[in-house]
């Protein structure tokens, strides 16, 4: 069963092409990732899916119906998360809630079966203002707030920006159960490491679509063999990687730079000479497995 | 004081009424350092942040600040720092040699060597052919790295990043990031508040803040031996939760 | 229904958890009848004069005594010379100097004709005048005491009434006109920011993708604001009626009514100024601008149409405010009923239709 099916949409602003011929299939139940910078289009294309905006070209639909002509039966069985979390900051929490739940025609009671997880941990704050909320606690809010008339399909766009690394993982745990409850998700994140944790995901950048697959499969078309390459001196390690003549690409990565050679017959040891002439030391250089980080860069260069 | 260590923090505490958002902080950040201040939201990196700039009393405890007491002279720490965080960068609707001039203009450099400087960075960034287009029309990308090498116009001691690369696509991260190296290694210090933890991995240490207190500080390859984790993430997790 | 009734129920809790917006819908009605009805007066009340008397007569000082009598004028000085008038203006206290020429007694006897000279200063040029009819109308009383015994022939006495507000109390006339202001204010204006702000927030984003259908929105969104605006209106007329004593002389369901209609035609322009706006700094402006002023200044309200150059009172006409203005003058101090305002009554209910009309077109249930 397709969840969410979008043919060749493209939409533009004035002279900035949002997106170009974007094309995908979510099934039933799937958690789809959206994986791209600021400005890639990822939040057009959700507002084209939730009905907010008319694409140019091509067409989607989302739970069989169609984004344009059904807009309605959209509306009725979406749940949409914005980008900023977006709720009454002068309600309290559970004044929030509620009033999602009426406006969809529902009670929280209903459905508390569906928010029960996530609820609880807000819950002993749901006389405080939401505005008074910290990042995290706002985001379980939102979603709270998204899920409340039981939607089959989850937007969910760029849920993790601005909140911590322990928020975001339990934000991440939380969509895991959700999605074992049936509900199709559909959520944009810029963060690659997020990346792993969907079923799927599609590298987007500038509007186009790099790639679309699991995240192993994704890592594993990386074409060339890639090497962590350390120094004494990280900056003159850049400066002399970058002036090699055989490097295909550079790029920093934590305490390593991520080396590749556009050499077939690439031996490490003729690199570690070079770097030695050029008066670094510590240099230890080891292969590595690419990173989706990796692969959306070869992709976008 | 040693000439070598640029912030020199001792005990420094912060209080609110009866809640204390920094508590009795000590840390040392060398010359050329990068130095990853991390926590959570209201883990107090941003009071403490405040504290150090010069914009927010400590309530006792000692800092210094490239040469100058946060108590006593914080209008000197102002004039040998730099600042730029995400959210206030450049003016939009300035064009990028107006932005330049602009800052330039705040930090007191004479017009001769506003014009040296904006040359050279314009030259450096590459955007001589965008160099009279409005800031607002560029790329976020390059409007981070653009900014970035305006709060080092007035040849900063320290400069201090407030999550500096959310958002950005990863191949102008990195060159954000090389920008960094670079300034590192012409002896600005960086200090950079996040709570994105791949931003940490390119620190040389990293301080880790647990309600108001650092709870772990190190390299950010030791600190994942000790926590035996994988990443930063990991380590911070592992902190996080106890 | 039970959608609506929540919907409505959040539109008051942000209504009273905002203490700005709290302060507008009540705290300004009530401010600005107080500081129109008070401080803000044609009416003049113990201004300071100075008298230079030549002659100190008889007659003089009877008219002297009459002046100092009446609660309009104080005596501050007596002066001597033709030469102190000006140092007596330039200290500023003094607005007004009766010169009475030399022999004004026997002038007036023996000649029939006698002279007084009122000095005003202009640099007030209302309340110059003001003074200037007040000392008139005392002279004239006194020519009329004293030549009573006296027929002359083909003598013209003008007598003016002033009907509808006899004691020409300015409050009359500012009630009408802050009744206008704050309606359109609390109206227009608060529901306006109140849609962008839920713009601003991104939570029209999550409205839209709901089951919520436009209309339920909207009036969702106005509702509250018809009932706080009615609450408005009867405040202000019972502050009218029993602190400025100002009479309801017509029907109190009329003006309740036409108070209604032009309510609605400003919340329809609200809604449409929330169309054109995407924060809520920009509807707080246009509403300013685009509304605010025209209401005072083109309204009628403090400056007469009839005295305006073409142009303006033909742009005068497109304003609600001026015909409810006339409507409920005429209700609440001419007493007049349907019959006398349902011209005014259709343009203001075209206009309104108008509006709800463009705004429900141009209310988008999408983002572009």
């Amino acid at each position: 069963m397709v969840s969410i099916s979008v043919k060749h949409i493209s939409k533009s602003y004035k002279s900035v092409n949002a997106l170009q011929d974007i094309s995908f299939e979510v099934k039933e139940g799937e958690l789809f990732g959206l994986i791209g910078p600021d400005g890639a289009g990822k939040t057009t294309l959700f507002r084209i899916l939730t009905t907010l905006l008319f694409a140019d070209e091509g067409t989607a639909t989302v739970a069989g119906f169609d984004v344009v002509a059904d807009y309605k039966s959209i509306r009725n069985s979406v749940g949409y998360m914005p980008g900023k979390f977006s709720l009454y900051q002068d309600l309290t929490v559970e004044e929030n809630l509620d009033f999602f739940a009426t406006i969809f025609g529902t009670t929280i009671e209903e459905n508390y079966d569906l928010i029960k997880d996530i609820y609880v941990q807000i819950e002993p704050f749901k006389n405080r203002r939401a505005g008074k909320l910290s990042g995290g606690m706002k985001q379980k809010l939102a979603l709270s707030c998204a899920l409340i008339h039981k939607p089959k399909v989850l937007f969910l766009d760029e849920p993790t920006t601005g909140v911590d690394p322990v928020s975001r993982k339990e934000f991440w745990d939380m969509l895991k159960r959700l999605q074992q409850k049936g509900i199709t998700i559909l959520v944009s994140t810029p963060y690659m490491d997020e990346a792993a944790l969907c079923d799927r995901i599609a590298l987007i950048q500038d509007g186009k679509i790099l790639e679309i697959d699991t995240p192993e499969a994704i890592v594993k078309y990386y074409p060339k063999p890639i090497y962590n390459v350390r120094a004494n001196n990280m900056y003159q390690l850049i400066n002399s990687l970058n002036a090699y003549e055989h490097n295909h690409s550079v790029y920093p990565f934590g305490e390593f730079v991520h080396y590749t050679d556009n050499r077939t017959d690439f031996n490490p040891d003729h690199l570690k000479a070079y770097l030695e002439s050029r008066n670094l030391s510590n240099i230890h250089i080891e292969k590595t497995i690419a990173t989706i980080e990796d692969t959306f860069m070869e992709l976008a260069k | 004081m040693n000439n070598n260590k640029v912030i020199q923090v001792e005990g420094l505490t912060k209080m609110f009424g009866d809640f204390t958002a920094v508590n009795a902080i000590t840390f040392e950040v060398d010359k050329g350092e990068i130095f990853g201040f991390l926590g959570a939201n209201g883990a107090g990196k941003t009071t403490a942040m405040k504290m150090l700039i010069g914009i927010s009393n400590p309530t006792s405890g000692n800092a210094n600040v490239a040469g100058f007491d946060v108590f006593t002279h914080t209008e000197n720490i102002k004039k040998n720092i730099g600042y730029m965080s995400q959210k206030f960068a450049l003016y939009d609707d300035l064009t990028v040699r107006e932005n330049i001039t602009f800052f330039g203009g705040i930090y007191g450099l004479s017009r001769k060597r506003i014009k040296e400087k904006s040359d050279a960075l314009i030259e450096e960034l590459g955007l001589q052919n965008v160099a009279n287009k409005l800031v607002g029309a560029l790329p976020l990308g390059w409007k981070q790295k653009l900014s970035f090498s305006v709060s080092l116009i007035h040849d900063p001691k320290i400069v201090f990043l407030d999550e500096p690369t959310g958002g950005v696509d990863p191949i102008t991260r990195r060159q954000f990031w090389e920008l960094i190296y670079k300034a590192a290694n012409q002896g600005t210090t960086v200090f950079v508040t996040t709570h994105y933890m791949d931003e940490a991995e390119y620190c040389d240490r990293v301080s880790i803040m647990v309600n108001g207190k650092i709870e772990a500080l190190d390299t950010p390859k030791k600190l994942k031996e000790q926590f035996k984790a994988e990443n930063m993430n990991d380590v911070f997790l592992k902190l996080a939760r106890g | 229904m039970k959608r609506f009734i929540g919907f409505i129920k959040k539109e008051f809790y942000h209504i009273f958890r905002d203490r700005r917006s709290l302060f507008i819908l009540f705290g300004m009605p009530i401010a600005q009848i107080l500081l129109f009805g008070f401080a803000i007066t044609n009416e003049i009340n113990n201004v300071d004069i100075a008298i230079l008397d030549h002659s100190k007569d008889a007659t003089t000082t009877e008219i002297i005594n009459k002046i100092s009598a009446s609660k309009y004028f104080s005596i501050k000085q007596i002066i001597e010379k033709e030469a102190d008038i000006e140092s007596v203006f330039q200290k500023g206290h003094v607005k007004a100097v009766l010169n009475f020429e030399k022999d004004f007694s026997k002038n007036l006897i023996k000649e029939h004709r006698a002279t007084v000279q009122i000095i005003t200063d202009a640099t007030d040029p209302n309340t110059a005048n003001t003074i200037s009819n007040y000392v008139n109308a005392i002279l004239q009383q006194y020519q009329k005491d004293v030549n009573k015994d006296i027929t002359i022939v083909y003598q013209i006495i003008p007598e003016t009434r002033m009907v509808y507000n006899p004691e020409l109390k300015s409050v009359y006339m500012f009630v009408p006109g802050v009744m206008t202001i704050i309606l359109m204010l609390v109206s227009a204006m608060m529901t306006s920011i109140s849609i962008t702000r839920e713009k601003e927030l991104g939570t029209m984003e999550i409205l839209l993708v709901s089951p919520l259908k436009p209309f339920q929105v909207i009036i969702g969104k106005v509702f509250p604001y018809i009932f706080l605006s009615i609450i408005n209106a009867v405040v202000i007329v019972m502050l009218s009626v029993f602190i400025f004593k100002m009479p309801v002389e017509g029907s109190l369901f009329l003006l309740a009514l036409e108070s209604i209609l032009f309510i609605i035609s400003a919340l329809a322009l609200g809604i449409l100024i929330s169309t054109i706006s995407a924060t809520q700094q920009t509807a707080m402006m246009i509403s300013l601008m685009g509304l605010m002023l025209p209401v005072i200044l083109l309204s009628g309200f403090i400056f007469p149409i009839s005295s305006m150059p073409l142009p303006l009172q033909v742009i005068s006409n497109i304003i609600p405010a001026k015909w409810f203005i006339i409507i409920i003058k005429g209700i609440m101090l001419k007493g007049v009923g349907l019959q006398f305002i349902w011209k005014e009554t259709m343009i203001l209910l075209g206009m309104t239709v108008f509006f709800i009309a463009l705004s429900v077109k141009k209310y988008k249930i999408r983002l572009e």
